[in-house]
């Protein structure tokens, strides 16, 4: 019989880089997410305005000029710079600049809310459809499916629409909407990584279920998850604004920019810039979370 | 490496029944996989009836074909797949039992190197905190985990300062597969199943993982499960040799009995296609003909008799036995060549 | 292939059920006891027992679920509180109007998006690429009853050369497609409703394309030597398939999505017909546009998916 030639090699010394160069640079998958971030201009310039929106909804008592509330029956759709009201006056004489600051609050809440609810329950349904066995998955993916057969706007409108207007309501049926494209994020991904070795291996080494989900498959289900979400921001603003334009999210006076949008509408005729304030509101905030998305997203697909 | 760590002599305070009782004792193992879009109730036989017995401190080699069931026999064992029926005793304890011993107890003392050494170590964590995961689930405390680790890491000649904190991609395949080594000795088994652990490295590398491995089995009282296909390797390592055709086997022996005259015809012809090139050496047999048959609907009598030179009426019709073994130096295959009473025309031969 | 048809269509089938237990809860969302939410208010205590009994108020819910999915598979979706119209009547005018739009918006919005997607992912990096990609933001970031409102005011206020809003003087009735006069009410809305769907196709074509260009077999074509307009052919066959399922959805959402640009425009579609079922509250009518609309959605993803199959063989034995 012949000797495997190949296997006659002399013993290893004990503590060596035998076979390759000692790596220069260490970096984690979040590192790298983080240094490319940091060097994309685009991304981050709409960030700081994103930041900039945010702050100015934070601190809108200390910014805005006057009350957002104040109505004066003299005063209505009065032009930019009347009487010291730098975007002119709403069509109850309310400040236009103070709704707008103020109307940030309730826009970019109901942007994010119902995001971070759908990602918390669609994210946890996805994570358990994904590792549990086939009947949880049918189950769950099943009635996800059931939902994700409406358009959204349609589910957001006919839930709204059934249980009535108002901030809360809103939220629901905008929590409902995401939550199962969410849970089919968070399913595949779970999927993707529930078969391999190392799953296989930290069971083998005893773990159980829950700290392997810990250790193990949050860290792959959490970067798409948070893309997705993040790409949900400003279609959630959409959505809200949207609802409340019909008459279904935010009810009067509350400022809201949709709904803002929707009583300005009246006055179409008379006001056109003031009616179209809104709008450019709603729109820069949107293309800033879109944008800011997209750079998250080309920083974290990054194959390792 | 021996200089750091001193040769024991076998004792662990684990150990039951000393080194005679066997390790590992399979009995009939099966292992069925429902196939979808082959019929109704169509399934894979990918472990279909094994038994063998693993001594103490001695290592199996496991050969057989892509595809004949070895890396589901090594999750059988593990319990990472369950077995449809058939028993397991670990040390005088058969696994499950109430009396015996839990898969959580099992998974402490037998641990396993996966095949891919890539897709085995989470891409997401440094490399040290895949070694320390073991300990830590086993109830250790962070730091002391990580102490294991770096420990575990020098044994398998990795320098934990540098390599610690890496990520998978930062290394390269034989450093990896150290690296899966360190993590499956770092909970402190009895005993590693290592399913292809070097047959995704380059020949050099290969080798030198091999000795890591017969070394660290010498240092840490190991017994080794050591599946791979290729044979160089198997009667490299290996102390005996399982043979495994289509879920079963077909050859169990030691080593140098079963490379210098195997007995099935399957072997046969395994070594007949690695000594091929050798013309002086080449066993009169040829080589495999066609793809093994499918696992789903295997043949009727013996699995092999589709592809057997020596095939007759007797081999489809009755399904052969794998011969009668008492302990580590018996040499069996299931043929019925081997047996007188077979009624095979070449009965006794083999 | 026939197998993966039959086993998609039974596949839509639960779907659709499942859709339908959610348009038939939505009268228990409703506030209040769901009987108020189908009787108008003055309803005489004669209108309440009969009401009562034609809805089976009095039995257990899913004998009710029952008992209305019985009567919607016969076509009959109640009766309108606010019109005492048959609500099938009203669903059916409306989302033929609805359909009207879609017909317009929807070769629009995919010629325009494909070709702009398809052009920047030919030519990534290059001003052609980041002028698309820039144009696709704003498409999907606009609030689009928000644009319809911006050319109203330009086409319609400032230069009054399109009318704003309605169908014309004949309604939907009599509106004729092929007279300037009643078609010109259709290009705002028409243009409006296909913005978010060109920026999304744009988008999705443009990834699309990027990603096959980057695969090995493109390489390989080139160094067959085959000629660029012949491998631009192949990476466009190669990313047919994920435009198509997008192009699937966005067909589904101009019908069932187009709610806020026909309130904007007050075109008589089925989204203006919701609007007004919602002031009025107005839940059969409400439910029938919402089960009508996501029935569609279904049938056209259920169509898409076999369009797909047919491209795409890998998809049938998955
Ligand atoms: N989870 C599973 N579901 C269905 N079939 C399976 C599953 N796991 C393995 N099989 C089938 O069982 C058979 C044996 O597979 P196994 O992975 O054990 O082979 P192997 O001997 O390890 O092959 P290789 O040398 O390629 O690793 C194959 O036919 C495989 O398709
Ligand atoms: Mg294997």
């Amino acid at each position: 019989m012949n000797k495997p030639v190949a296997l006659a090699v002399a013993e290893i010394p004990a503590d060596s880089d035998f076979d390759g160069a000692p790596a220069t640079k260490v970096r984690g998958y979040w590192q790298s997410v983080g240094y490319r971030l940091r060097h994309d201009w685009v991304t981050l310039g709409f960030g700081v305005i994103v930041l900039l929106i945010v702050l100015a909804a934070v601190f809108a008592p200390l910014i805005a000029p006057f009350s957002p509330y104040a109505q004066s029956i003299i005063g209505r759709l009065k032009p930019f710079g009347w009487r010291g009201h730098p975007w002119g006056t709403d069509e109850l004489g309310r400040d236009m600049m103070s709704r707008l600051i103020y109307g940030g609050r309730i826009s970019l809440m109901m942007g994010l809310v119902p995001v971070v609810i759908a990602t918390m329950i669609g994210g946890t349904l996805g994570v358990i459809g994904g590792f549990a066995g086939k009947v949880a998955n049918t189950a769950i993916m099943r009635t996800m499916d059931v939902f994700y057969a409406f358009p959204s706007i349609l589910l957001a409108v006919a839930i709204s629409g059934a249980m009535g207007g108002g901030i809360v309501n809103g939220i629901i049926s905008l929590s409902l909407v995401f939550t199962p494209a969410m849970c089919r994020v968070a399913e595949t991904a779970t999927a993707q990584v529930k078969n391999l070795d190392y799953i296989e291996a930290a069971r083998a080494s005893g773990a159980g279920t829950l700290t392997i989900i810990r250790h193990h498959v949050l860290g792959n289900v959490l970067g798409p998850v948070f893309i997705y979400a993040s790409s949900l921001v400003s279609v959630s603003i959409l959505l809200a604004s949207g609802l409340s334009f019909l008459g279904l999210g935010v009810q009067p006076p509350e400022p809201d920019w949709g709904l803002m949008l929707s009583t300005l509408r009246q006055s179409l005729y008379v006001d056109p810039l003031g009616c179209a304030l809104p709008g450019i509101a709603i729109f820069i905030t949107s293309i800033c979370f879109n944008l800011v998305s997209d750079g998250i997203r080309a920083a974290m697909d990054v194959r390792i | 490496m021996s200089a750091t760590v001193q040769a024991k002599p076998y004792v662990d305070g684990r150990d039951r029944g000393g080194a005679a009782q066997p390790m590992l004792i399979a009995k009939e193992l099966q292992r069925h996989f429902k196939v979808k879009g082959a019929g109704k109730g169509a399934v894979v036989r990918a472990v279909d009836g094994v038994s063998f017995t693993l001594f103490k401190g001695e290592t199996l080699g496991v050969v057989g074909e892509s595809g004949c069931g070895k890396s589901t026999l090594a999750r059988v064992l593990l319990h990472l797949v369950l077995p449809d029926s058939g028993d397991l005793v670990f040390d005088g304890d058969t696994v499950g039992e109430t009396r015996g011993i839990s898969v959580a107890d099992l998974r402490r003392q037998v641990q396993m190197v996966f095949q891919d050494s890539y897709s085995s170590l989470n891409p997401r964590m440094p490399v040290q905190d895949s070694v320390a995961f073991g300990p830590m689930v086993n109830g250790k405390s962070k730091a002391e985990s990580r102490r294991i680790a770096q420990d575990i890491l020098v044994k398998v000649g990795l320098r934990p300062d540098l390599f610690g904190p890496r990520y998978p991609h930062e290394l390269s395949g034989g450093q990896k597969q150290r690296v899966n080594i360190a993590r499956a000795l770092a909970v402190g088994p009895r005993m590693v199943i290592l399913d292809e652990a070097v047959s995704a490295l380059d020949k050099s590398v290969e080798a030198q993982v091999l000795n890591l491995l017969r070394e660290l089995k010498r240092t840490l009282n190991l017994t080794y499960l050591f599946i791979s296909h290729d044979l160089n390797v198997v009667r490299y390592i290996s102390d005996r040799v399982l043979v495994m055709y289509l879920g079963q086997v077909v050859e169990l022996g030691p080593a140098a009995d079963v490379f210098a005259k195997a007995r099935h015809p399957y072997t046969q012809a395994l070594l007949g296609s690695r000594l091929s090139m050798d013309s002086s050496k080449r066993i009169e047999s040829p080589p495999i003909v066609g793809d093994p048959p499918s696992p789903i609907n295997p043949p009727s009598g013996c699995r092999f008799r589709t592809r057997c030179p020596h095939a007759e009426a007797v081999c489809e019709a009755e399904m052969p036995t794998l011969g009668q073994w008492e302990d580590r130096s018996s040499h069996v295959a299931a043929c019925h060549m081997t047996n007188a009473q077979s009624g095979h025309s070449l009965a006794g031969t083999a | 292939m026939l197998g993966y048809v039959f086993r998609r269509i039974l596949f839509a089938i639960p779907i659709a059920l499942g859709v339908s237990v959610v348009c038939f809860s939505l009268v228990y969302l409703a506030p209040g006891d769901p009987l108020q939410t189908v009787l108008p208010p003055d309803a005489t205590a004669e209108t309440i027992a009969i009401v009562k009994h034609a809805y089976g108020f009095d039995r257990p819910i899913p004998v009710q679920y029952a008992i209305w999915l019985w009567h919607v598979l016969h076509g009959d979706f109640g009766r309108s509180i606010a019109t005492q119209r048959a609500v099938t009547l009203e669903v059916f005018g409306s989302v033929a109007n609805t359909a009207m739009l879609a017909l317009f918006a929807v070769p629009l919005s995919f010629i325009t998006g494909y070709s702009m997607g398809a052009l920047a992912g030919c030519y990534p990096g290059k001003i052609m690429d980041r002028v698309v990609t820039g144009a696709a933001v704003i498409g999907v970031s606009l609030p689009n009853y928000w644009l319809g409102l911006v050319l109203v005011i330009l086409f319609a206020v400032e230069y009054m050369v399109l009318p704003a809003s309605g169908m014309g003087q004949s309604g939907s009735a009599a509106f004729v497609l092929w007279h300037w006069s009643d078609a010109q009410f259709l290009v705002l809305p028409v243009i409006t409703l296909a913005m978010i769907p060109i920026g999304i196709i744009a988008r999705t074509t443009r990834a699309a394309v990027a990603d096959v260009r980057n695969q090995d077999f493109v390489t390989t074509l080139r160094a067959m030597g085959l000629g660029e307009g012949a491998v631009i052919r192949h990476v466009l066959k190669n990313a047919s398939p994920q435009v198509l399922a997008v192009m699937g959805l966005q067909f589904g959402y101009l019908m069932g999505g187009s709610i806020l640009v026909e309130t904007v425009f007050t075109w008589p579609g089925s989204g203006f017909l919701l609007n007004k079922a919602i002031i009025n509250r107005d839940i059969p009518v409400l439910q029938g546009t919402i089960l009508a609309l996501s029935l569609i959605f279904v049938l056209t993803n259920l169509v898409v998916d076999l369009l797909q199959a047919i491209l795409d063989p890998r998809i049938r034995r998955a």
